[in-house]
């Protein structure tokens, strides 16, 4: 049994940055493995260690070269190798077609032919929350989405699970495999990679692939949403601002609290 | 142009953004000169499609089938009843269920989807509004062509007034059995505790800027001094550093206290939505750029490190 795995490599900005026609200029961009896709990458890992029968966690990234280093990590968390597909029609920046990015995701799943697919809810920088469900319907292939609970029988092939829902509540489903599941933060404690891990991540594969590769269309990886204008929100509050150091910070604060009679 | 709106329940109850739903969805027709259709899908239909007749909307489809939400069943009728009106645009929640079937019905109907919408203007093209980075950005996306489905940010939208003249008609749909691949065995209560936050008049709140778990002992302080209760944000109920009851936001609690101290906390929509109803807000946080100044009341740009031990020393004497 095969069990595989989307990472995404993510941008965050820093605390303060600066915009440069619809993009946050380059210098104040960190990258980091998206949060979500660093549980998906645990729920994949403990699946296999706990169960003889997953022979192999193949990690698939859409991203450049840089996202890389990115990779490495999920691989020294355990993933067995990796596919990293990638394009020059892909330049340019996000793509924010949900659907677009299924397709090429599609194209692998094919090809690598898993059992079950965990994908991370959503991405820090670009939030679409869609890719895993688009992923699974193209496919042909049941799903669940906002899953933090996650118990799969290996005979019966079923997911016996949780999906969280709005308001403290939780949905119990059971879903028939081949699934895609999308993972919600907090359903695991993902690992901190070992020495050792990061050690062995050195020499595990990262297959790099283009579109003619993973037989995807160019005009399958044109987004049919485009990115126009970005800009800082802004404010609407007329938030009032306690000036000064800590102790006249902490002064105004206690002001207000003992004003609002809560505090004494 | 015809728009289609999809209604959401849960546990016998329509969930508040269906009403929104129908005032974007108004919006949304008004834009492109069309008319505004509503479905409503499994549970007491009758009675769901009863509040959903508002004078916004033309017409209200039942589907009556089943209870509860399964995305199989929504995913089909609503791919089918989109054909049947002659939609050409689709709104539906996006919430943790709107997110479990737009991708796929979208998928199926081949058109463009753009989650998370927080406004839109469909003069035209549609341009439709969204954070990015956490709420530190917000971006203009363009969508090509003239078919396409948003889904709704809960709140964004004032609810329609509930209930009116529209029409209610049974829709033509037919659910494969088949086709459909999960089942939902029941419900269950996330959030059980010693405190129900929901119920606090002052909260003191903590988030991921309390770096490590040792370092909760300050807040821990901060709350006894003052006689405040414990919240905190998702990353340190995720960490288990603190139980699930004390967890504000929409996975959380919602909560509506006279007075809320946010205190390493960046906030996000998730958590803001938990507790953008509180009388006062204040915040604490290193980052002038950090979205919970947008809706505080009162900011504090400042470490919280530094200027916790100072507060606690001005209620200790």
């Amino acid at each position: 049994m095969k069990v595989l795995v989307t990472v995404k490599e993510v941008a965050q900005p820093e605390d303060d940055f600066e915009i440069a026609g619809n993009q946050i200029q380059e210098k104040f961009l960190e990258y980091d493995l998206n949060e979500w896709d660093d549980y998906a990458v645990e729920e994949a890992v403990q699946l296999k260690e706990e169960n003889d029968e997953v022979d192999e966690v193949v990690g698939v990234t859409i991203g450049p070269e840089r996202s890389e280093e990115t990779i490495r990590m999920a691989l020294a968390k355990g993933v067995d190798r990796a596919v990293r597909v990638w394009d020059d029609p892909m330049e340019g920046g996000e793509n924010l077609d949900a659907h677009s990015k299924a397709e090429v995701l599609a194209a692998v799943v094919e090809e690598e032919d898993p059992d079950l697919v965990f994908t991370g809810v959503q991405a820090d920088d670009s939030s679409l929350g869609a890719t895993g469900v688009a992923l699974a319907d193209l496919l042909g292939w049941q799903w669940a989405a906002v899953v933090n609970q996650f118990d799969y029988d290996l005979d019966s092939e079923v997911a016996n699970l949780h999906r969280e829902l709005e308001g403290g509540v939780e949905e119990v489903t059971e879903v028939e495999a081949p699934a895609v599941f999308t993972i919600q933060t907090g359903i695991n404690e993902p690992r901190y990679a070992s020495l050792r891990g990061i050690r062995q991540a050195q020499s595990k594969e990262i297959a790099v692939k283009n579109l003619d590769d993973v037989g995807v269309d160019a005009s399958a990886v044109e987004s049919r949403v485009t990115l126009q204008e970005m800009y800082e929100p802004e404010s609407e509050s007329d938030t009032e601002y306690i000036e000064g150091g800590a102790a006249e910070q902490a002064a105004g604060v206690a002001e207000v609290l003992r004003d609002k009679g809560v505090a004494e | 142009m015809t728009v289609l709106a999809v209604a959401e329940h849960r546990q016998g109850e329509l969930r508040d953004v269906s009403l929104e739903a129908v005032t974007a969805g108004r919006q949304l027709a008004d834009d492109t000169g069309g008319d505004l259709h509503v479905a409503v899908i499994s549970g007491d239909v009758d009675a769901f499609a009863e509040t959903l007749a508002a004078d916004a909307v033309d017409t209200v489809h039942k589907v009556d089938y089943g209870d509860e939400f399964n995305h199989d069943v929504y995913t089909q009728a609503v791919e089918q009843l989109y054909e049947s009106v002659g939609a050409s645009k689709l709104l539906i929640p996006n919430t943790v269920n709107g997110l479990d079937y737009a991708p796929a019905v979208t998928g199926r109907l081949d058109i463009p989807l753009v989650t998370d919408v927080v406004d839109f203007d469909a003069n035209g093209q549609l341009t439709a509004t969204r954070e990015m980075y956490g709420g530190k950005v917000e971006t203009e996306l363009d969508v090509e062509g003239s078919e396409f489905a948003v889904t709704i940010r809960p709140t964004e939208w004032e609810p329609a007034e509930a209930g009116g003249g529209a029409d209610v008609v049974d829709a033509d749909v037919e659910i494969d059995e088949s086709q459909i691949g999960s089942t939902v065995t029941g419900f269950e209560a996330a959030a059980t505790g010693d405190v129900d936050l929901s119920e606090s008049e002052f909260i003191v709140s903590i988030g991921r800027g309390i770096d490590e778990e040792d370092n909760l002992d300050l807040i821990e302080d901060l709350a006894d001094t003052l006689g405040a209760d414990l919240g905190a944000s998702r990353p340190l109920v995720d960490n288990e550093w603190l139980p699930k009851n004390r967890q504000v936001g929409q996975s959380g609690k919602v909560v509506t206290p006279d007075v809320y101290i946010a205190i390493g906390i960046s906030g996000a929509v998730q958590h803001v939505a938990g507790m953008k109803g509180a009388d006062t807000i204040i915040a604490i946080n290193t980052d002038p750029s950090a979205p919970i100044f947008d809706i505080a009341d009162i900011g504090v740009v400042g470490d919280l490190f530094d200027v916790v031990p100072e507060l606690i020393e001005e209620f200790e004497g």
